[in-house]
């Protein structure tokens, strides 16, 4: 039983491989998303729930500097991030990613796919909608041309392209398998426990639903003793 | 052994009688014996609250009133704090359950004639803790930090605001000062606390004005004879318990499988007082006072009606002039009651929509028919109504 245990654990933990949609999507966030993007109330360690094995955890978090306090002379210290630190912002602060980004704040990841009007087929179908513009068109400074958006332009540039990943489960990297992926990631960051909630859902909905039948019975035989004459 | 435990019962007994209190009032009392399901929404109620306060024991582990952090520790509760996201899961279903109990609760009170004497101070007890549990609602609301929770208090102290002479005082004795800020959020965060609390105590004056009058049943006839009553255990707990599991049942259905549905996603962003959201809407247990909040292009207005609107409740057990409690025996109250229920519901419909054309008419007319049934249909309507005859016993089969 233990060595099945074991065996089950490794299969898990193997599953880094054979990578999920929000493993995918992780990897297209890392290497692209998270340039201007932050996630303020993930920390590195809730990675474990997308099957991110520890050991890489850890080194992806180290190569993040977080603030840690001031030191003898009183000037701002920086330390390697741990897993329990939130990923955080790539900016130091809300000015100084405004002023990167042409006034415009890039919005935090950790509940977008909830709070996106339209949800995650919105993001999709944005991610999906930059072409080149027509003729003659004209676009305000710092903003992008893209089909999705009511006045047809956005504040993002272009963030995908072909083949921009090097996916570590060989699937192609193309604009919509990558849009997809990182919108999978985008709905795990959103909906952190979904999995466990529904696992859980199906136990504690089962036991009730096996209560109810009991208690069924012995309500029915209860209640029989007043009809019967006595 | 026995003895020995006979002894110790007769000990506590001849101190604390709570053994004897708990077998009068829990296991021999007498109840109708014609009870349907709905008798049952009062122990959901009570179960609703007790799962709410549990859960919210262990929230306030967790939780940072200041404007600052309050968001952040949500968040944390919902990712890195173990088994977090089922306990916030809990609370915030719990609300849904108890408001959804409470309204069935006193729908089958108003449609069977619960509030008639002598049951007038159940019904207002009843009724008090209604207004407590919004109260506590609203101030829980706010706790998170998110900008349905800024923006719906901000639409609450602006009503409270336009109160003549007393609005302003109360708003800044409420804020500590101008706006919503630091202060206010920890005064909230107290008052949830505090009145959370004071819904138990209310609980128990609801619960002994129960056990003092009795509970009413579907016809409305005091039960006469012996075999009118049952032993509340082992009847009623049976049916209580089958009814409590289908409850919890719907309850775990919306935690687990259904969470979007119990918040609005707006409140996932941090409050923010320099952008407004698009439409203001509350929670669904407060769309249909909103919708009268909003039904007149009056602030004020909009206030003394939806305060009016409870007001007419608390005035039912002397407003209804029919001697006639079940409604079962009122031919025309038979119909227009579950009229004013469509109308509350539309109500709630239109608390959730923005308040133009269609909607505002909507809610309109629906306040119109609130005010109508209890101002001029319970008083006057015994007048012409005739009742149908009543049955001489509570155990008479429908006819």
């Amino acid at each position: 039983m233990k060595r099945f245990f074991i065996a089950t654990l490794l299969l898990a933990g193997g599953s880094a491989h054979a990578s999920t949609p929000e493993q995918r999507g992780f990897q297209v966030f890392r290497q692209i998303c998270s340039s201007c993007h932050s996630l303020n109330y993930v920390t590195y360690s809730d990675l474990t729930g997308l099957g991110v094995s520890v050991p890489d955890i850890k080194s992806y978090a180290s190569q993040h500097q977080v603030p840690d306090g001031l030191d003898e002379d009183g000037d701002p210290k920086t330390r390697p991030a741990h897993p329990s630190d939130h990923i955080g912002s790539p900016y130091p602060s809300e000015s100084m990613a405004r002023m990167a980004n042409h006034g415009g704040l890039p919005p935090d990841f950790s509940r977008l796919a909830l709070t996106q009007e339209g949800g995650p087929q919105r993001i999709i179908h944005i991610l999906k909608s930059y072409t080149a513009p027509p003729a003659g068109t004209k676009l305000p400074l710092g903003a992008f041309y893209n089909t999705a958006m009511p006045h047809l332009h956005i504040a993002m540039p272009q963030p995908l392209h072909d083949g921009q990943v090097k996916y570590a489960d060989g699937t192609t990297a193309t604009i919509p398998q990558m849009a997809n992926d990182v919108t999978a990631f985008l709905n795990w960051t959103a909906r952190p426990h979904l999995k466990a909630r529904h696992q859980t859902g199906i136990f504690v909905l089962a036991y009730l639903a096996g209560l109810a039948v009991l208690l069924g019975i012995l309500k029915r035989r209860v209640w029989k003793r007043l009809k019967s004459p006595e | 052994m026995t003895e020995r435990s006979n002894s110790l019962s007769e000990w506590l007994e001849a101190r604390l009688p709570v053994i004897s209190a708990f077998r009068r009032e829990y296991v021999d009392f007498a109840m109708p014996r014609n009870l349907n399901y709905l008798w049952n929404f009062g122990a959901f109620a009570t179960i609703a609250l007790g799962l709410l306060i549990l859960s919210g024991i262990f929230l306030a582990l967790n939780y940072t009133p200041t404007v600052t952090e309050a968001f952040a520790s949500i968040e944390m509760i919902d990712r890195q704090v173990s088994s977090g996201w089922l306990v916030r899961a809990i609370h915030m279903g719990g609300v849904s359950m108890l408001f959804a109990s409470l309204y069935v609760h006193i729908g089958r009170g108003l449609y069977y004639g619960s509030y008639k004497a002598p049951r007038e101070l159940l019904w207002l007890t009843g009724l008090g803790l209604l207004l407590l549990v919004m109260t506590t609602a609203f101030a829980g609301y706010i706790l998170p930090w998110g900008q349905m929770s800024y923006w719906g208090a901000t639409v609450v102290i602006n009503a409270l605001n336009s109160l003549p002479v007393i609005g302003k005082p109360l708003a800044a004795w409420l804020l500590g000062g101008e706006g919503l800020g630091n202060t206010a959020l920890h005064r909230i965060y107290v008052l949830h606390f505090v009145t959370a609390f004071s819904i138990v105590g209310f609980v128990v004056l609801h619960v002994a004005a129960l056990h003092v009058a009795g509970s009413n049943n579907p016809t409305g006839i005091e039960p006469a004879k012996p075999d009118d009553t049952v032993p509340f255990h082992p009847y009623y707990t049976t049916k209580d318990g089958l009814g409590l599991c289908l409850f919890l049942m719907v309850y775990a259905g919306l935690i687990f499988f259904a969470p979007d549905i119990l918040t609005l996603a707006d409140n996932y962003a941090q409050a923010n007082p320099l952008v407004t959201p698009r439409d203001i809407t509350p929670e669904w247990y407060f769309a249909p006072f909103y919708a009268i909040l909003r039904a007149v292009p009056s602030k004020l207005g909009g206030l003394l009606l939806a305060a009016g609107s409870l007001g007419v409740l608390f005035a039912v057990p002397w407003l209804d002039a029919s001697p006639v409690r079940s409604a079962r025996y009122r031919p025309i109250l038979r119909i227009a009651l579950p009229i004013l229920f469509l109308a509350f519901i539309a109500l709630g419909a239109a608390g959730m929509h923005p308040p133009t054309g269609f909607w505002l008419w909507i809610s309109r007319i629906a306040v119109t028919y609130w005010y109508l049934y209890f101002l001029i249909l319970l008083p006057y309507l015994p007048r012409v109504e005739i009742p149908k005859p009543l049955p001489s016993s509570l155990q008479e089969p429908r006819g």
